[in-house]
């Protein structure tokens, strides 16, 4: 099957679908496929690039005919009319907030996979454009803060004076975030975070920021992303923001909310009350924005001198990276595509990820003109065993009650009360046997109580070595008159001989390796 | 001051040197000292027991004696000496189980001959000369077989697997019950002249081989350090009986010391495994669930040998978690190799060690030690696991149950609650593995599959000493 690699169509757009690299990868999967003329020529990929590792480069006429189409960007209405009915449109779609494109590629009865649809599940990781996206637009939304705030980040005490460093305070801890918070940390700022789903503290706290605590109850959550808060745990958070935004000098937003507007933490008020010259970099500008005068795609400057960037092409402000990041994305879906590698493209709605990403799918006899809808798929459970659920068990571990302390103490004096019995009761030498064996066992748990893990063996082999002191048993034995006790003692020496001397030789070489380095 | 007062006190110098060779044993400092002090205790004892031997045996004109003697330590010593010299270290657990088992066999054969020259006495002494003989036996017996199982086990002439006998727990307590009643029986009869006495102490010698073989078998390899430190301690128990039967307080002595300081170091390795030391002496917590293999953890990523070196010629940190899989590998000296280039270098290299890595406690101190590691940057869990989330690059070698986060984060593993090396906190984590196949508790590792390890497989030496191969000048 032929696969096709348009230039996109959005203004401003750098990315594109598939790099040189995956273009070849994808061929190794027994495709074709066919690039548009100057499709990469944003993303460093020229179509010398292309040709060099021998994939056409062709007209758009050739790409848009082909039998699977992979873009960036969702199509639009012009696009889909170019598609041949029965084919295969894979690019992001963003299907829960464009019905009307949902409506339109079933019309047009083609196959229509989003890549932004991948369920988050471990497996799919490696098809999860939003994650790839993300990491890169965390990095850049950084650069684009440091770039507009007027200092250092990193604080400095110098000949000229004291610079403090930058405050970052960050919004969510989804990839976006905690790329932002690795980057923003790495180049010297002190950060802190926030995200409303509380295991995301350890991965904060890992990557250098410091957690935002705030006492309210949350969930742990089953799909992977943030939830939206209730009215009780937003009314706690919000005079956090509040406070945090203030006192930082650069805050980042990363909250958003899969298929619904972003929620607004941010508000007028707070980002007035901000020092001048602060940066407020909101990455959830697409849908709506975090906060308060945030404009889609722009540079706003308020008028107490706090700069919003608006930006949504973070990711593509690094095409060739991106690129080549969406392209093994796309590489990986379609090797879960091809299991054959026969450049056949199968679809298995038996299986999670590509039940998830199809929205609509072609009849397979190609009798209708309309193909099925199929968005939205069923909910896939990420955490396979929420936390909550799991609580329970650790207390069922918990040794058997141990003793009470009086429980205890009863067991130790019944026990040296039998000793007691066993020792009035019985003849003469075994009582000073048995006050022998006492105070040894009492000595050997002392003795060794302290023991370097390191010397366990060496312990051992000594111990085993000087239990081969029955020797002297079988020693005494041999005085006897009778041959067949003299032989088995013999066997006996014999046998605790080897012990005594092997054990203590091997111990002797055992201790010779260990050193103590330089 | 005859002979017998004369290596009477000899015998309780012999006891001191023993107990100073185990406090000296346990520290770095003093361990070869404490080695020196146990080797003259031996020679003390033996040499005052064999002058003991030869002027009974040319007052009673026994020359038999003397060959059986001398001939029987010198080979002994020879064999001995001989396996010492041998041995690879990587060996050491198996050879360890085999000495044990010699002395659970001469507690044995001491105890028949007990049991052949009848007692001294008449009475009730006699009756506890029975008693005795039956307990030395039994214990001697189920030490003599159990360390023949963990050898075979441990060389890997049988599977490791545990055996799962319907109602094992049964067969242990039943046969305790039936060592009691055959004691009693045999205490009963007339031991000096009566058949009848001979056949109870052979059922019963059967009895203790079946169980010792049955307690060991039922426990799977992964658990063999605590067994064969367990073992140890049945040692110095059979050890302990012989001396009772013999009235000689130096095997008292001696056997208690092992015995107590053997079953102090099984419940130390017993708490570093979260497991009840009451099931390891019973031999019942062989018991391991079966793995949870419909569970899906997602796809792993693989690392080459040439990443593999730049990876860590750029990091700053470095730990190295070894395990079991080093060992069959003999990947010791490469990893060591490693160690020494990436210091060299700057890097700041460390091991952390599990204690219950390897088959044998300290198993992997050992190993690391004949490489010629400094031990000073071998650390414990516990010292390493709070830097951890400070560490760029973790390698695992050949570890896999004591790296593996379910024991901490999922309640319903089978190996919940183990202590372990938290690795996964690490920047980034390489595990050398030969395939995705299960460590020896057969639980599934999520580490593999998180974002922050790749997997490097193949042999651990070969790749080791690939990337040797390949680190930057």
């Amino acid at each position: 099957m032929r696969i096709g690699v348009p230039r996109e169509s959005k203004t401003g757009e750098t990315l594109v679908a598939a790099t040189a690299k995956t273009a070849a990868q994808l061929q190794g999967l027994g495709y074709d496929v066919v690039v548009e003329s100057g499709a990469g020529a944003l993303a460093d990929q020229a179509d010398e690039a292309f040709t060099d590792a021998g994939v056409t480069v062709g007209s758009s006429e050739d790409v848009w005919g082909s039998d699977i189409v992979v873009k960036v960007n969702a199509p639009t209405a012009d696009e889909i009319a170019r598609l041949r009915a029965g084919a295969t449109i894979i690019s992001m779609m963003a299907p829960a907030r464009s019905p009307e494109l949902v409506e339109q590629l079933a019309a047009q009865g083609v196959t229509a996979l989003a890549m932004d649809a991948v369920p988050r599940i471990s497996r799919a990781q490696s098809m999860d454009v939003l994650s790839s996206m993300a990491n890169v637009a965390g990095y850049r939304a950084v650069v684009e803060a440091a770039h507009e705030f007027g200092r250092m980040f990193t604080g400095q005490v110098t000949a000229a004076g004291k610079m403090p460093p930058a405050r970052v305070f960050v919004v969510g801890g989804g990839v976006a975030g905690l790329a932002a918070i690795g980057a923003a940390a790495a180049m010297g700022a002190v950060v802190r975070a926030f995200d409303v789903r509380p295991e995301v503290a350890e991965q904060v706290e890992s990557l250098g920021g410091t957690f935002v605590e705030v006492d309210f109850e949350s969930e742990v959550s089953t799909d992977g992303y943030a939830k939206e808060m209730t009215a009780e745990q937003e009314a706690a958070t919000a005079s956090m923001y509040d406070e945090e935004a203030r006192n930082a000098d650069i805050v980042i937003t990363t909250a958003l909310i899969p298929g619904r507007p972003a929620p607004k933490l941010i508000h007028e008020e707070t980002v007035a009350a901000m020092r001048p010259g602060s940066v407020i970099v909101d990455m959830a500008a697409a849908n709506g924005g975090n906060v308060a005068g945030t404009e889609t795609d722009q540079r706003v400057v308020t008028d107490h001198g706090v700069t919003i960037l608006g930006y949504t092409d973070l990711a593509g402000r690094l095409p060739a990276q991106t690129s080549q990041l969406y392209g093994t994305n796309i590489v990986n879906l379609f090797k879960l595509l091809t299991p054959e590698k026969d450049g056949e493209l199968t679809l298995d709605l038996d299986d999670v990820v590509q039940r998830g990403v199809t929205v609509t799918r072609a009849t397979d006899d190609g009798a209708e003109s309309r193909s099925e809808v199929m968005w939205p798929p069923p909910a896939v459970q990420v955490s396979a065993t929420p936390k909550t659920a799991g609580a329970p068990a650790p207390e069922a571990k918990e040794p058997k009650p141990a003793l009470t302390a009086r429980g205890r103490m009863a067991v130790v004096l019944g026990g040296i009360a039998a000793f007691w019995l066993v020792n009035a009761t019985a003849p003469d030498p075994i009582p000073r046997h048995f006050t022998t064996l006492m105070l040894s066992i009492v000595i050997g748990y002392y003795v060794i109580g302290k023991v370097a893990h390191a010397l366990h063996t060496p312990l051992m082999s000594v111990t085993n070595a000087i239990s081969g002191v029955v020797v002297v048993g079988a020693l005494l034995q041999l005085e006897s008159e009778d041959v067949a006790i003299q032989v088995l003692a013999a066997i006996a020496v014999l046998v605790a001989s080897i012990n005594i001397f092997g054990g203590f030789a091997v111990t002797r070489r055992m201790l010779g390796m260990f050193s103590k380095g330089a | 001051m005859d002979i017998f007062s004369v290596t009477g006190g000899a015998y309780i110098v012999a006891s001191l040197l023993f107990i100073l060779s185990l406090a000296g044993l346990s520290r770095h400092e003093s361990a070869k000292s404490g080695l020196t002090y146990g080797m003259v205790g031996m020679t003390v004892a033996l040499a005052m027991t064999v002058l003991l031997v030869l002027d009974h045996a040319l007052d009673t004109d026994n020359y038999l004696s003397i060959v059986l003697m001398l001939g029987a330590i010198g080979i002994g010593a020879v064999i001995g000496l001989w396996r010492a010299r041998i041995v690879e270290m990587t060996g050491m657990p198996e050879l360890i189980a085999a000495l044990h088992s010699f002395v659970g066999l001469a507690a044995v054969l001491i105890g028949w001959n007990g049991h052949l020259e009848g007692p001294h006495h008449g009475g009730s002494l006699a009756n506890i000369h029975e008693a005795e003989v039956a307990i030395g036996i039994f214990i001697g017996a189920v030490t003599f077989t159990g360390s023949i199982v963990a050898n075979l086990k441990l060389s890997a002439r049988i599977k490791s697997a545990p055996l799962m006998l319907p109602g094992k727990n049964f067969i242990n307590l039943g046969s305790l019950v039936l060592f009691a009643i055959l004691t009693v029986l045999y205490v009963g009869t007339d031991s000096r002249d009566s058949a009848s006495a001979d056949v109870l102490l052979v059922v019963l010698t059967a009895l203790a081989l079946a169980l010792g073989w049955h307690l060991v078998a039922s426990i799977g390899g992964g658990d063999m350090p605590v067994v064969v430190s367990m073992l140890n301690s049945y040692s110095g128990w059979a050890a302990a009986a012989s001396g009772f039967l013999l009235g000689n307080d130096l095997l008292i002595v001696t056997g208690a010391l092992v015995g107590s300081s053997g079953a102090y170091l099984s419940y130390i390795m017993c708490q570093a495994m979260n497991r009840s030391f009451i099931s390891v002496i019973a031999g019942g917590f062989g018991i391991e669930a079966p793995a949870g293999a419909d569970t899906d953890y997602g796809e792993h990523r693989e690392v080459q040998a040439a990443e593999a070196a730049d990876v860590l010629a750029n990091a700053s940190s470095v730990v190295i978690t070894p395990g079991y899989g080093m060992a069959v590998a003999q990947a010791q000296y490469p990893v060591a190799e490693l160690t020494a280039k990436l210091r060299a270098r700057g890097v700041d290299v460390r091991f952390g060690i599990h204690p219950v890595a390897g088959r044998l406690p300290g198993h992997m101190n050992v190993l690391l030690a004949e490489a010629k590691v400094p031990y000073d940057i071998v650390l414990e869990m516990d010292e390493i696991n709070d830097d951890l989330p400070d560490t760029d690059v973790v390698l695992v070698i050949g570890a896999n149950d004591t790296v593996n986060p379910a024991a901490a984060e999922d309640p319903s593993s089978p190996i919940a609650g183990m202590p372990v090396l938290e690795v996964w906190n690490a920047r980034e984590v390489i595990v050398f593995k030969r395939s995705m196949a299960t460590g020896y508790a057969g639980v599934q590792n999520p580490l593999f599959f998180r974002e922050n390890s790749r997997m490097l497989f193949g042999d651990a030496k070969d790749k080791v000493d690939e990337i040797i191969h390949n680190l930057p000048e």
